[in-house]
């Protein structure tokens, strides 16, 4: 069996013909190893469109020593998979996709010591592209610590993973 | 000599300068391992987005002591092109400031693997530059 044949088999095992994506399953699932495990991202609220994912503070991804302030690196990631698992979210379906693009503003810096969330929604889908939108706070939604936007390209299953 | 220290996030990302470019421009690095990955085999995107970001910290870094000016820098936003995926591979990111200001400094960022001509990620960062804390 070739590493793709494997790769596909893996696919469908984890999410088979009319998979149904529980985004409370989903996230738990995709943070529990990798990047998303080793940050520690975990999976906080969701509706129909949209999901919010959380990321306690941690003094190894500080950004900076003096503060204790967060690194952006860690924010960037919690949007990215906010906003990625929003497409799924919406869809209600698991459909391979990467991230084409993504914008961030750092509106402010956010406070050391409290837990980071990602609200993350899927305003629009197409043929080929999905299209999301969303905010980081640490506690309050109404002031945000960053914004976000972004395009994800949707592609086939073929090689898009290679466990 | 430069003041620029990566901070904790970037230690434990496994990042580190590689080397500096003629100019002064440092190369920062960082080695594939299950910590940054995104989809199996693959680089998860917010590690690439972090990685780039800590080049642009750099390179604005290197550029201002070059100027012997002591400002602070703080990220204002970031816009990635993810251009093609990351394998498992050591990544290497440079940024390119394209102008550093009394205010604002704009900085060009670009991330590749093996071949320095294919790109994995390019990027663009705005940093607003803060006079240095008195105490």
């Amino acid at each position: 069996m070739s590493k793709d044949d494997k790769a596909a088999g893996l696919m469908k095992a984890i999410m088979p013909e009319g998979f149904i994506f529980d985004p409370e399953r989903g996230a738990r699932w995709f943070t529990r190893a990798g990047h998303t495990g080793f940050l520690g991202m975990e999976y906080h609220d969701h509706g129909p469109d949209w999901i919010e994912l959380a990321l306690p503070w941690r003094e190894d991804l500080v950004g900076v020593e003096e503060t204790g302030v967060l690194a952006s690196g860690p924010i960037i990631s919690l949007l990215d998979n906010a906003t990625s698992m929003s497409v799924w979210t919406r869809q209600g379906t698991f459909n391979p996709q990467v991230t084409l693009d993504l914008r961030i503003d750092y509106v402010r810096a956010a406070t050391p010591g409290k837990t980071v969330i990602a609200r993350a929604e899927c305003y629009q889908v197409r043929r080929s592209m999905a299209f999301v939108r969303g905010i980081a706070h640490d506690g309050d939604a109404s002031d945000p610590v960053a914004h976000t936007a972004g395009i994800f390209m949707l592609v086939s299953s073929e090689g898009w993973s290679k466990p | 000599m430069s003041a620029f220290h990566l901070p904790p996030y970037a230690r434990s990302m496994g990042m580190e300068i590689d080397h500096i470019e003629e100019g002064g421009v440092p190369v920062v690095a960082m080695d594939f391992a299950e910590r940054v990955q995104g989809r199996p085999g693959f680089l998860h995107g917010g590690a690439i987005g972090g990685l780039l970001e800590m080049a642009a910290h750099a390179a604005l870094r290197a550029e201002l002591d070059r100027q012997g000016s002591d400002l602070r820098i703080k990220p204002v936003n970031i816009s990635i092109e993810y251009l093609r995926g990351g394998v498992q591979e050591r990544t290497f990111a440079r940024g390119e400031v394209i102008r550093a200001g009394r205010r604002v400094a704009n900085v060009r960022v670009e991330a590749w693997q093996g071949d320095r001509g294919k790109l994995v990620a390019s990027s663009w960062m705005n940093f607003l530059l803060a006079a240095p804390k008195t105490s």
